[in-house]
């Protein structure tokens, strides 16, 4: 049996974008996963490609390039997992929070997004059932929405039709080096060889990457989703509340929530959201669901009588900075992170996958990785 | 928001027994149930007719009931367990016209939620005219309406033969009562029978109107497709072991269970320990005093396995003075030892029962790639497949996640079973784990968006 | 007490006794379906008939998805089919 070039720790979307793009590049690919297929934060999010929300910087460079790669390198398989630019309405309620959104617009146009301001009256173009109470709104015509289990499922899927090996129920407990060198990972179903190893366990990379002796401070942040009946078309955009952007910047322990609301293929409607830290806690939380319920009904009074199916809870992989865990970690030499993306990982894994498979490949990329360098917590550490 | 000692849900034989036990040893009780009046699935009656003409037992049980306060027409949505458990509850439709509290607390909760027809997918089952043996009952014997007049009862377990009776009795005309397993399998099982010989007499009783109705009863047959444009016109039978089909033309009504399912979602909300029940049902896992693993739930009647009820009603009153035991009352323990004995009687006899109805072994086989297996979200058996065989779903929850069964409005309750199955591939007994995410449903039941929003803080 | 509720479907005049569910009136008067699916376009009634498959959805009094096997009817009451558009 041959070492694989690339053995990637977890199949979610990080996981399976970077499989995919590297068997696209010729190397083989092993992938070893302690659930199933998407069992982790993809099966519990959103499926957002957004650059709405995103602050000028590093996270918003990458997710233009992943926008890119979503719509060229992947672009023709996008109706394999539902690909629709759907565009994304960020709407103020008050004048400050109109004025802060449009000083936000403003850098995020000097960074290459496209941004329109609305004007009270011409929201009701855009979202009809929204509610008139709103002093503002910016549209971002380049938001986009996937279904993220299928991007995960059919990316391995191709990726398997190259050649690589998925190997689900299979988890890492511990790392095989040669020195410092990583050689592989051993895991309750013995041990496996790669080239190098690539850390993409999501919220769980933290504790892998400690198996590895190396610190990267991922940690769960809790978030519940309201799902609808299926409903005629209400919601045509993402269209989220201009607090939104503060919360998921926001670093507090407590429950906050924020509004966002989308419709989705198969009628339902999508209601979030919610950020708090608790570790893995999976229980429900009342108070979660009836804020982020009453929320939604100030921006859509007319859902009140819509029923909700069903809720659900994942757990973003959320680092103190809110910028993922990109590149080579030079403390445990052949061990490469693509983790820690927070809400944001499915938009980003595109992009992610791209640069990091460039770098493997020892090419230039097409984005600077320095400001995603693992290591970079222990160096804010020591200054 | 009001506290109880003890809330029960479900207002079947087990949870009416549980309510008048716990009631009866001076506990403060609260019974919470979808119907608007009590005796569940098991004890339906026209709405003008009183308890008593019911017989004695529900009769009995309603006159224990009195100092209990009774939640009718609603459903909870939320289970909150803890020190003291939370229910949520919403009214089931919007014409509900006593409202209950929104949250009930209490220390102890005896849940006995009940069971609904197991269903596996048949082509053209989702037709109009196609109905749960269960519904059929309901509209005959509570209702008073006739939903066919030339039927088909079809799938295996002894309760198509009361449907089929109540349907003849009622004027339908039964063409065919069939049952996928023999009547041998059930005299195989001496055991069963002799654990509750009253059980016999009932059985001599269907012999006998069957006869009088002239119902054919087919054993080893299964309905292999179900045929029609807008609705049922024609059923296509076959033998289990023989290929070849048999057409019965002119049906209008098709009567379909396969056992029953219990319903899990609040156990499974509590944190409670479940299993897969001989039938490869998810059940509750309940000690001998029908305690769960969470302290102060409780678990009585179909949830625990499905056995019929006079096992529930063992279970529900065991459970009721266990409540109250366990809050520090002095109850009759030689009472108690008996009712011990009895649910382990009827737990011998649902054993026997279930050997006697296993499901197919080849039902899989039978069905079309184009059946539809979730009736909600209209996933079909190929889509289930695709999921598996090229999406690599090896298991019940990334099927559900990648195809969609179980999405629907219903949230799994008709077809987690069926799904389950047809993910796990033949020849397979379901785990828990490939139950457990087709009968966890984090919101019980539909609620509005307004009530959540309004939901009682704590 | 009154021993006939009338109610109206789609428009119809239907007669139904007491205590009966909106289901039961419908099937009694000889409609089988009264809903569409989303996608299939398929003809949908009682299926369960207990409230647990919410195949039998109907718009009563102008309130839409309730479930036809348990909501009683009563004098006056308009039902109409949701065609699930």
């Amino acid at each position: 049996m041959t070492t694989p070039d690339v053995l990637i720790i977890g199949a979610g979307a990080l996981g399976a974008a970077t499989a995919w793009f590297a068997t696209r590049a010729g190397l083989s690919v092993e992938v070893v996963e302690q659930g199933q297929v998407a069992s982790g934060t993809t099966s519990s999010c959103e499926g957002n490609l957004l650059v709405s929300d995103k602050e000028a910087g590093p996270e918003l460079d990458l997710a233009l390039l992943s926008l890119a790669a979503w719509r060229e390198e992947l672009g023709e398989h996008g109706s394999l997992w539902e690909f629709e630019q759907k565009g994304g309405l960020v709407v103020s309620s008050t004048v400050d929070s109109a004025a802060g959104l449009a000083q936000l617009a403003e850098r995020q146009r000097i960074a290459g997004v496209e941004v329109l301001d609305l004007a009270p009256e011409a929201i009701p173009d855009y979202e009809p059932h929204l509610t008139r109470e709103l002093s503002g709104a910016a549209f971002y015509p380049q938001d986009c929405q996937v279904q993220p289990m299928l991007v995960a499922a059919h990316l391995l899927r191709m990726a398997r039709e190259r050649g690589a090996e998925v190997r689900t129920g299979t988890r890492v407990v511990g790392f095989l080096r040669d020195g410092d060198r990583i050689l592989g990972v051993r895991t309750d179903r013995g041990d496996r060889y790669g080239g190098c190893v690539v850390n993409a366990a999501g919220t769980w990379a933290g504790e892998v990457a400690a198996l590895a002796g190396v610190e990267v401070p991922i940690l769960p942040r809790r978030g519940f989703i309201l799902v609808t009946q299926p409903l005629p078309p209400t919601v045509f955009h993402k269209v989220y509340a201009g607090e939104y952007v503060a919360s998921t910047q926001s670093s507090g322990e407590g429950l906050q929530t924020s509004t966002v609301v989308e419709g989705t293929q198969a009628g339902t409607i999508l209601i979030g959201s919610s950020r708090e830290r608790v570790g893995f806690d999976r229980s429900v939380s009342p108070r979660a669901l009836r804020e982020i319920a009453a929320k939604a009904l100030v921006l859509y009074p007319s859902l009140s009588r819509a029923k909700v199916m069903r809720s659900y809870l994942g757990f973003r992989p959320y680092c103190p900075d809110h910028l993922p865990v990109i590149g080579p970690d030079p403390r445990a030499p052949g061990l490469w992170h693509a983790a820690g993306h927070e809400g944001a990982g499915i938009g980003l894994s595109a992009g992610t996958a791209k640069i990091l498979v460039q770098a493997l490949l020892g090419e230039a990329t097409d984005l600077d990785i320095s400001p995603f360098a693992p290591e970079r917590f222990a160096m804010m550490e020591a200054s | 928001m009001s506290r109880y000692d003890v809330i029960v849900v479900g207002g079947g034989p087990s949870g009416l027994a549980a309510a008048a036990a716990a009631s009866g040893n001076g506990l403060r009780v609260a019974l919470v149930d979808a119907s608007s009046q009590i005796g569940g699935q098991y004890w339906r009656r026209p709405s003008d007719q009183a308890a008593a003409q019911q017989g004695t037992t529900l009769e009995s049980l309603r006159r224990r009931l009195i100092d209990v306060d009774h939640y009718p027409e609603h459903q909870v949505w939320l289970l909150e367990p803890g020190g003291e458990h939370s229910l949520h509850l919403a009214p089931v439709h919007e014409s509900v016209r006593t409202a209950a509290p929104p949250v009930l607390r209490a220390r102890s909760l005896i849940l006995c939620p009940g069971a609904y027809d197991r269903q596996l997918p048949i082509p053209g089952w989702d037709l109009p005219g196609v109905m749960a043996a269960g519904g059929v009952q309901a509209l005959v014997k509570a209702h008073g309406v006739l939903p066919g007049r030339r039927a088909v009862v079809a799938g295996t377990w002894p309760f198509l033969l009361p449907v089929a009776r109540q349907l003849a009795e009622a004027g339908a005309e039964v063409v065919a009562v069939c049952d996928a397993n023999s009547l041998a399998g059930w005299l195989r099982t001496p055991l069963g029978a002799m654990a509750v010989p009253a059980k016999m007499g009932e059985a001599v009783s269907y012999a006998a109107a069957f006869a009088r109705h002239r119902i054919p009863f087919r054993t080893r047959t299964i309905v292999a497709s179900i045929e029609g444009g807008d609705k049922v016109d024609a059923v296509r039978l076959r033998k289990v072991d023989r290929a070849g089909t048999e057409t019965l033309d002119g049906i209008d009504l098709v009567a379909l269970g396969w056992g029953f399912t219990p319903s899990l979602e609040l156990i499974l909300a509590a944190g409670a320990a479940t299993r897969v029940d001989l039938d490869e049902s998810l059940v509750a896992v309940v000690d001998s005093w029908q305690r769960t693993d969470v302290a102060g739930v409780y678990v009585a009647g179909e949830a625990t396995g499905v056995g019929g009820a006079l096992l529930a009603l063992a279970e529900g009153e065991l459970a009721g003075l266990a409540a109250a035991r366990d809050q520090g009352r002095s109850v009759d323990r030689g009472r108690a030892g008996r009712l011990q004995r009895q649910v382990r009687r009827g737990r011998a006899f649902a054993t026997a029962m279930h050997r006697a109805h296993p499901l197919p072994p080849d039902w899989q086989d039978w069905l079309e790639p184009d059946t539809t297996v979730c009736r909600c979200e209209e996933v079909t058996v190929q889509d289930i497949r695709d999921a598996c065989q090229s999406l690599g779903a090896v298991d019940a929850r990334t099927a559900k996640l990648l195809a969609r069964p179980g999405m629907g409005w219903c949230q799994g309750r008709v077809c987690g079973f069926a799904s389950a199955k047809l993910a796990q591939g033949k020849g397979k007994r379901l785990a828990v784990n490939d139950l457990a995410p087709m009968s966890k449903r984090s919101i019980a039941m539909p609620v509005s968006l307004e009530r959540l929003a309004t939901d009682e803080a704590h | 007490m009154t021993t006939i509720v009338t109610l109206t479907f789609d428009g119809q005049p239907l007669t139904a006794s007491p205590g009966q569910s909106v289901g039961a009136a419908l099937t009694d008067a000889g409609v089988r379906s009264w809903r569409t699916t989303r996608r299939g376009g398929r003809p949908r009634g009682l299926f369960c008939g207990i409230g647990v498959c919410f195949d039998c959805l109907i718009t009563v009094d102008d309130v839409a998805d309730q479930r036809a096997c348990l909501v009683p009817v009563r004098d006056g009451m308009v039902v109409r089919s949701d065609s699930d558009e």
